[in-house]
């Protein structure tokens, strides 16, 4: 047994090194692709590494396409998905965790209940709402989606879980108020599950399509995956140009996902155990 | 303030929130899917008829709604298997003591899931493209001819399943991964000591230890690829031939291109069923197999 160990330990170590190559080729060839000159992909063997390392795709995007416009529009958006969910989610998640009130868990599992509608449903009436209220085309209409969601209040409940029943007890004989143990006690000890929704939110919000694709037509507000899509219409043969707005897209969820992937991942193994 | 009066204070912006903006569209839906919603209503609601089910009944007589529906099967049948196994295996791999940075590992084989869709569906776009695509360069090493991956109505759906794969394995890979981490190391030994091979193992001892995750794992990734839309409305357009109108894709045209709202919500609803009975035939076939 001893003497496999070697072998085997090479052959799984290969493996992973082979399937983690296979994983990051195309994200490395974004990045490669962006930074050659236009025209350059197109020959066979298509090339790995630019010949010479040229921005003027970048410059394109950024003063012909515009992209910066939509760059913060995207930002702009994520960051107010992001606070209106924590404003949203948070108090609820910690209420049916924490608080005793008559129809509680009944609610909850009404909440839990209706994950099993897909959102596209609500799509249509959703869209005449907006229109109705003048939100169509608006910052405003591109957020409604984010403001409270049964996954968000879900994944604060099961953290607030764990806080102590006798800490908030202990305050509440002390005579603080409920909106005031809720800030002052609960809020920093919530501080790792914020975190996760935080992340989980904003990212969930720069990459969505389809309701973005639906509800800003106009390209002034557009986000930008919607952009891109329809750049990558107009654009089909600029492969470079394309590989560029690719990159200005992923790079910064992808930056963030490193930076916070602790809590990232928490929040998802949190919300795969909802059984 | 009394606990239970704050309780629904607290719980109250939440509830507004997804009753005005989620359970009264979705009520609303259902309604609409029984009128014929359309440009003319939508310019004056005076045009708006009750029609019954005369929606559900043109769709399940317009061919595209079948093709759609065909489609969206074929990605659902055979991308979740797939996907399953890709992450299976890469868990597996993963979880080896054997090793080496595994924290690298597993973030790289990750991170495809964090991207944005639109964006690496354009660069598979390139990736896979017939003459300057690595794909077919890499499978003429092996003597294959070039695929017109997307222009060729039998390999777009292919095509969309294998770039949908690269990007979703990771996500389960890292649920069945902390799985496989839970699983007791004395069932290993003592299956060890009983002299069972590699594969006997993982039949044995792994696979039934997953087997709880593995239904959970299944049913959300059936339920995310059963709302396939973006990659071929990226990669594809719907084409070639339509093999890749998918039934969001229908319902995006069908609502939001030709703004038949009604019908759109008719084509929805029956995603929606559709979704919900396939759940629920995996819970039976789990309980099934369980007891048997």
């Amino acid at each position: 047994m001893s003497d496999a160990r070697p072998a085997k330990s090479l052959a799984i170590n290969a493996a992973l090194a082979v399937v983690a190559a296979l994983t990051l080729f195309p994200l490395a060839w974004m990045f490669s692709a962006s930074l050659m000159a236009p025209g350059e992909t197109s020959v066979f063997p298509p090339p790995l590494l630019p010949r010479s390392v040229t921005l003027a795709n970048y410059r394109e995007l950024f003063a012909t396409a515009g992209i910066g416009r939509q760059i913060a529009n995207s930002a702009l958006i994520a960051a107010c998905a992001t606070v209106l969910s924590l404003v949203f989610n948070l108090s609820a998640g910690y209420a049916f965790a924490k608080l005793r009130f008559a129809g509680r868990d009944a609610t909850f599992r009404t909440l839990l209940g209706a994950l099993v509608i897909p959102g596209q449903v609500a799509m249509m009436p959703l869209f005449l709402m907006l229109k109705q209220m003048g939100l169509v085309n608006t910052y405003a209409g591109a957020l409604v989606p984010w403001l409270a969601s049964v996954f968000g209040i879900f994944l604060v409940r099961q953290y607030a879980l764990s806080i102590p029943d006798e800490l908030l007890e202990a305050a509440r004989i002390d005579g603080a108020g409920e909106l005031r143990i809720f800030t002052s006690i609960v809020l920093p000890l919530l501080t790792p599950i914020v975190v996760t929704l935080a992340v989980l939110t904003f990212l969930g919000s720069w990459n969505d399509f389809m309701w973005p694709l639906i509800v800003l037509t106009d390209r002034e507000l557009q986000t930008l995956p919607v952009a891109l899509a329809g750049l990558s219409r107009e654009h089909v043969q600029d492969t470079e140009l394309m590989m560029a707005g690719s990159v200005v897209t992923v790079l910064p969820v992808l930056v963030l996902f490193l930076v916070l992937q602790r809590y990232y991942m928490q929040g998802l193994l949190m919300g795969s155990v909802k059984g | 303030m009394k606990s239970s009066s704050a309780g629904w204070i607290f719980v109250a912006p939440a509830l507004a929130a997804l009753g005005v903006f989620f359970v009264i569209p979705v009520a609303s839906a259902l309604a609409m899917s029984f009128t014929d919603f359309d440009i003319y209503a939508l310019a004056d609601i005076a045009n708006l008829r009750f029609v019954g089910l005369s929606n559900y009944v043109r769709l399940l007589q317009t061919p595209l709604f079948w093709q759609a529906l065909l489609n969206t099967f074929y990605f659902v049948v055979v991308g979740v298997p797939l996907s399953i196994a890709v992450s299976l295996g890469a868990a597996l791999l993963l979880n080896s003591r054997l090793v080496r940075f595994k924290a690298f590992y597993r973030t790289a084989l990750f991170a495809p899931v964090v991207t944005t869709l639109v964006a690496v569906a354009v660069v598979w776009r390139y990736l896979l493209h017939t003459r300057y695509g690595f794909l077919n360069y890499a499978l003429a090493a092996f003597g294959i001819d070039p695929i017109d991956w997307l222009g060729d109505p039998h390999w777009a759906m292919p095509a969309i399943i294998v770039m949908s794969v690269w990007k979703n394995f990771g996500y389960n890979m890292v649920i069945l991964l902390a799985a496989l981490q839970a699983v007791p190391a004395e069932l290993y030994e003592a299956a060890r000591i009983d002299g069972a091979s590699a594969l006997r193992q993982l039949r044995d001892v792994t696979l039934p230890a997953l087997a709880p995750v593995l239904l959970m794992v299944s049913i959300l990734t059936m339920a995310g690829h059963f709302q396939l839309f973006a990659e071929p409305y990226v990669m594809t357009q719907g084409g070639p031939a339509q093999r890749t109108i998918t039934v969001l894709y229908f319902m995006y045209d069908e609502g939001f291109k030709w703004w038949s709202l009604g019908s759109a919500s008719a084509v929805a609803f029956v995603l929606f069923v559709i979704m919900f009975a396939v759940t629920l035939l995996q819970l039976r076939a789990a309980r099934y197999t369980e007891a048997a």
